[in-house]
């Protein structure tokens, strides 16, 4: 159990030195607080070489560049939301690794929770169907056979 | 009672049956030959971007944005060091013969690599301009290279391929294209 907890923290450590390390020193800027920013915007960005990677995370050429242009407008004074708008004009909504929530995401966005609901009211109807079936009771004809049936195991059960 | 069990029976049916048609028609694109990896452009009909690069020698024209107007042009992103880019220039250079306007973005190039990738295989480029930080490229949303662009005789970017031409991408989508374009 140590040994597990201690191998997945050596992992993760090894794993943010690897992550860190895609940004370049050379890209890195003097302020903390913008760099901080770049850092954020990066890691909502996606790397359209590789697709499945942030700008932050990709040592692909178009990642750095991408990167060193989020900087750059940082440094310009640009706001999150027009860094984002720039790239996005120029790259498409895919971009985004987290899909902005709009008329075409709804069902992207709203698909697990409608699925919960169906869910829930099948859920329900099962149970009400259950139940209603369970206190229905037997008829008098079933109840006769039931009688009849278990007179039959009672006079098989002394025989044995 | 025996209207719901029917229902009941038939209703996982039909979700499967309309998510058997949803992922069809999504996988309509890949059965066409489209690679997934294949983006749509954020810039189609809407103006191309405006930009002046200098050409690779120094004392060359270059190319700018206001060349774009008037006709039909093609926009060609193109490396020395892109070995698809050699794939497809023959294509690029029967489209020139053709007299499409194809003006050249070099990407990230070196003046020797790139001029001698001109001598060896032919310069179909009306005009070059050469893009050393890539930063134009992401002007268009360039991803990979090649990529050519189709532009209107607004400046409009109408068309975006990613890769290199190959035949058939020039006789079903690029030529037609152009002709419809030109009328």
């Amino acid at each position: 159990m140590r040994n597990g907890f201690f191998s997945i923290a050596i992992l993760a450590a090894f794993m943010a030195t690897f992550s860190a390390r895609t940004v370049e020193p050379s890209e890195v800027l003097k302020d903390p607080i913008l760099e901080q920013r770049a850092r954020a915007l990066s890691q909502n960005l996606r790397c359209l070489v590789c697709q499945n990677q942030s700008i932050d995370d990709s040592n692909a050429d178009l990642a750095r560049d991408l990167r060193v242009v989020v900087r750059e407008r940082l440094t310009a004074g640009d706001t999150d939301d027009q860094i984002i708008d720039f790239v996005v004009a120029r790259y498409g909504e895919f971009v985004l690794l987290k899909p902005p929530v709009n008329a075409r995401t709804m069902l992207l966005w709203g698909g697990p929770a409608l699925v919960l609901l169906f869910g829930a009211l099948g859920l329900v109807l099962w149970f009400r169907r259950r139940t209603t079936t369970s206190t229905e009771g037997l008829s008098a004809e079933e109840e006769k056979r039931l009688a009849a049936l278990v007179d039959d195991t009672a006079v098989k059960g002394e025989s044995d | 009672m025996t209207a719901n069990l029917r229902l009941g029976y038939f209703l996982p049916v039909v979700i499967v049956l309309a998510l058997a048609v949803i992922f069809w028609s999504y996988l309509g694109e890949i059965r066409d030959g489209k690679s997934i990896q294949d983006l749509p452009s954020a810039l189609i009909d809407k103006p191309a971007p405006t930009f002046k690069l200098p050409g690779i020698v120094p004392n060359d024209k270059g190319f700018d944005s206001a060349s774009l107007k008037g006709k039909v042009s093609l926009v060609n992103v193109w490396a020395s060091w892109c070995l698809p880019c050699r794939i497809e220039h023959p294509r690029i250079m029967q489209l020139a013969r053709e007299g499409v306007p194809i003006y050249g973005i070099n990407y990230k190039d070196k003046v020797e690599a790139a001029k001698g990738f001109l001598s060896e295989l032919g310069n179909p480029y009306k005009a070059i301009g050469a893009d050393r930080t890539g930063k134009v490229a992401i002007d268009w949303g360039v991803y990979g290279y090649p990529e050519t662009f189709v532009v209107d005789t607004k400046g409009h970017i109408r068309y975006r391929h990613v890769g290199p031409i190959m035949a058939d991408d020039l006789a079903n989508k690029i030529r037609p294209l152009i002709k419809a374009l030109s009328k």
